[in-house]
């Protein structure tokens, strides 16, 4: 009996770590005490002073002292704009980091993000698995869903205006190293995606795979779901059927 | 007792060598660099060069096209000069990278930028080559005997705008296009809230304007334009904002000498008209809201203020554009200079590209990059640069050219090459080039011109934030810009020497060691002096 007790409660406290090493996409999101819960932050008016906590999902950019991320909780995602963050610190906030931010909401050209920002790292770890939002597109659910990481399943690829599948800028006045602006279409309508070169620049996969796109072909994608005037995914990768 | 003297004499020489090495060290950290250019008797054309140009595009394909072209062109005329373009479409990123760039001895070779940004770059010895002589060589110079394009003379350069790449008693760069600021009107909004555009903007009309357009139903539409958006007035350049009308009030900004006078009470009563028209929703900026295009195009602004040099997006039929087609609202745009304290004397700012030189260790690759650098201000690129956007050519023969005068006279024949406000906003600068001006140049003034216009970010976020603006408040926001941008230093050394503070101990002792090693030798000096003259007197 006690053997069998024993061999419970280790079972019980390896189930219970594994839950805690895995990417626990399950279970609640516990938040500390003055912490918004994501209802509450979306609920929060512009202008005004939120305090989250959620989990760093992508790193888009550093520049003086001032970090551009993806982060996601359970519930939701947040766009963090150029958050005070040292270089020190902009190297610990790898996939999965949690952390604690207080800034303000605000809103630019659609996009809804936190800026003037400070944060603290926290105990704790979370990626999130992508959210097939596919069905959503064209829809006006999509844009709930405004900053998760995200797929988008079986879409074709397009002429990028300029006779072939992508261009450098939105107008093809970039070069290498500049982002790459591309047309995907399902259902006869047609969107345009972003591989955003401070998110992936032209050493990353995606970058490279999507110049290898071609007119035709079906696609299977990963990004965040970023917004300017309307939706402007930005893609992370990119898989040909 | 003869042994301990010795001692103390090899510590001495043993210090003095130490302070001799130390001084010699810091003798180099200030002229560590590149020799100084030397313009070479002949361009070796015998030769092949490989030269990089970093260039500044409005995110416009057919700039960088004309970009393209103009290095075919001027390769087509020496080929043995080859023209790599690097592409940027942000002046912060290519002064970012340059900085980069000058420690690791990797600058370009001719690169777009603001001579603000030349003024840090000159913090490092010989890196920008001053073109003074340049200009002035008769086989390679302005006008050059032996330059295969025809280029202008220093005559033809616009004098104002080359006046403007004059610092440090040195030209460190040439105009490349000059752009000033444009208001840009829905005036179909303004004659529907009952007011007529007057010849000249001035702030009071603008304001009273605005606020009028804040007016909403029961229902938060505003009644204007039937949305329920509506940001009357949005400033895209808030630094160029608060230096204009600084200016225009011959209030403080900074001096020549780069004395920093920016914190003063005009600054102060003009960010307390910026907060209260922020606090009706009559203002915003760029940086907060977006650019002021959008807002305009979907009817949600009245009067936008931006670069004349993005004509293009302004306007119903504008041929850039980043909303949908079903935003577009249909409205008449009127293009005026930026609103004035005093029409009878205008004045607006003066900006756009300029092109500067880095030195190099060998002088024949700096002359290919003065060529090629002179190429651009040909009739060819001046005009085709110019019509890409309301910039102006900074030549007087490319404004006066046949191709020019007839790009002006086009105006409004179709929503593209000859679209309307383009032109106007060009139009707007060649008729107040007298009315413009620039701040003075010096090490610090790029951090000057941001803390500006954060200022005017900060009270516009402050007051959207239902913060109290007031006296408390705008002292902590002076501390705040003073500290965040680093002006602490300039305004110290300028304004105030006998505030610096006793000399550090590392200092204090190396000036204590010139002194030592002055009187040692001068003790050395009448030691050698008194036994010559005993060596005379016994010779004799």
């Amino acid at each position: 009996m006690k053997k069998c007790f024993i061999a419970t409660l280790a079972l019980t406290l390896i189930l219970a770590l594994a839950g805690c090493g895995n990417n626990g996409n399950g279970g609640t999101d516990e938040k500390s005490e003055g912490v918004m819960t994501y209802a509450e932050y979306e609920a929060a008016a512009l202008d005004t002073q939120v305090v989250i906590e959620a989990y760093v999902q992508a790193k888009q950019s550093w520049w003086e002292n001032q970090a551009t991320v993806y982060a996601q909780d359970k519930d939701g995602a947040y766009f963090l704009y150029n958050m005070a963050c040292s270089e020190e610190d902009y190297a610990k906030l790898t996939t999965g980091t949690k952390i604690k931010v207080t800034g303000y909401k605000a809103e630019w050209s659609g996009e809804v993000e936190i800026i003037d920002a400070t944060f603290e790292i926290m105990d704790g770890n979370y990626v999130a698995e992508a959210a097939d939002v596919t069905s959503l597109l064209g829809t006006d659910d999509l844009i709930k869903r405004q900053n998760q990481f995200v797929s988008f399943k079986g879409m074709t690829v397009e002429d990028a205006g300029n006779g072939s599948a992508f261009m450098y800028n939105w107008d093809g006045s970039g070069e290498e190293g500049s982002d790459l602006y591309f047309n995907v279409s399902l259902n006869g309508n047609t969107y345009t995606f972003t591989v955003e070169s401070y998110l992936c620049g032209p050493d990353t996969d995606v970058y490279q795979a999507v110049k290898a796109l071609e007119i035709g072909q079906t696609v299977d994608m990963e990004g965040f779901l970023y917004w300017y005037n309307g939706v402007n995914p930005h893609i992370t990768s990119v898989t040909v059927k | 007792m003869k042994k301990e003297k010795k001692k103390i004499c090899s510590r001495l020489a043993l210090l003095l060598v130490l302070m001799g090495v130390m001084l010699s060290q810091t003798g180099c950290h200030g002229s560590r660099g590149m020799a100084a250019f030397e313009i070479p008797e002949n361009f070796d054309n015998s030769r092949t060069y490989e030269i990089t140009f970093w260039a500044k595009n409005d995110t416009n394909k057919t700039q960088t096209d004309i970009y393209k072209r103009a290095i075919q062109d001027f390769q087509d005329l020496y080929p043995n000069i080859t023209v790599n373009l690097r592409l940027y479409t942000d002046y912060g990123r290519i002064y970012n990278d340059v900085i980069t760039n000058i420690s690791t001895g990797t600058t370009p070779n001719v690169c777009i930028t603001y001579p603000d940004h030349i003024a840090t770059y000159l913090t490092g010895t010989n890196i920008v080559v001053p073109l003074e002589g340049l200009f002035a060589d008769e086989r390679y110079g302005l006008g050059g005997s032996e330059l295969r394009f025809e280029g202008p003379a220093q005559g033809e350069i616009i004098p104002q705008f080359l006046e403007e790449c004059a610092f440090n008693e040195h030209y460190y760069a040439i105009p490349f296009m000059r752009s000033t600021e444009a208001c840009y009107v829905n005036k179909t909004y303004v004659e529907a809230l009952g007011y007529s555009l007057p010849e000249q903007l001035t702030w009071d009309f603008v304001w009273e304007v605005a606020e009028a357009a804040t007016a909403r139903d029961s229902q938060g539409t505003y009644l204007v334009n039937g949305q329920k958006v509506m940001i009357p007035f949005i400033y895209k350049s808030t630094d160029n904002m608060m230096i204009q009308m600084l200016r225009q009030k011959g209030a403080g900004y900074s001096t020549p000498a780069g004395e920093i006078r920016i914190f003063n009470d005009t600054t102060r009563e003009l960010l307390y008209t910026v907060a209260e028209h922020a606090g009706t929703g009559a203002f915003s900026t760029f940086k907060i809201s977006s650019y002021p295009a959008n807002f305009l195009n979907a009817g949600q602004c009245v009067f936008a203020i931006d670069s004349t040099a993005g004509a293009t997006w302004m306007g119903t039929h504008a041929p850039l554009s980043d909303i949908s087609e079903e935003a577009l609202v249909e409205f008449e745009t009127e293009v005026y200079p930026i609103p004035q304290f005093d029409t009878d004397h205008p004045q607006m700012i003066s900006q756009g590209p300029s092109v500067c030189i880095f030195n190099k260790p060998d002088c024949q690759e700096v002359l290919a990059s003065w060529l090629f650098a002179q190429y651009l201000l040909t009739n060819e690129v001046q005009t085709a640069y110019a019509e890409t956007e309301g910039y102006v050519p900074v030549t007087s023969r490319a404004r006066d050219s046949a191709q020019y005068q007839d790009y002006l006279s086009r105006c409004g024949e179709d929503n593209s090459l000859y679209y309307d406000v383009k032109i106007k906003a060009s139009r707007l600068l060649l008729s107040h080039v007298e009315d413009t001006f620039v701040t003075p140049v010096f090490n610090g003034s790029t951090s000057l011109r941001d803390a500006a216009g954060q200022m005017i970010e900060n009270v516009t976020k402050s007051v959207n934030r239902r913060e109290t603006v007031d006296d408390a408040y705008m002292d902590k926001l002076y501390g705040d810009v003073t500290s965040l941008y680093r002006l602490q230093s300039t305004m110290q050394t300028s304004t105030d020497r006998k505030e610096l503070g006793p000399l550090p101990p590392m200092a204090a002792a190396l000036l204590g060691g010139l002194g030592v090693t002055w009187a040692l030798i001068g003790v050395y000096v009448v030691r050698e002096a008194m036994k010559n003259r005993k060596k005379r007197q016994n010779t004799h």
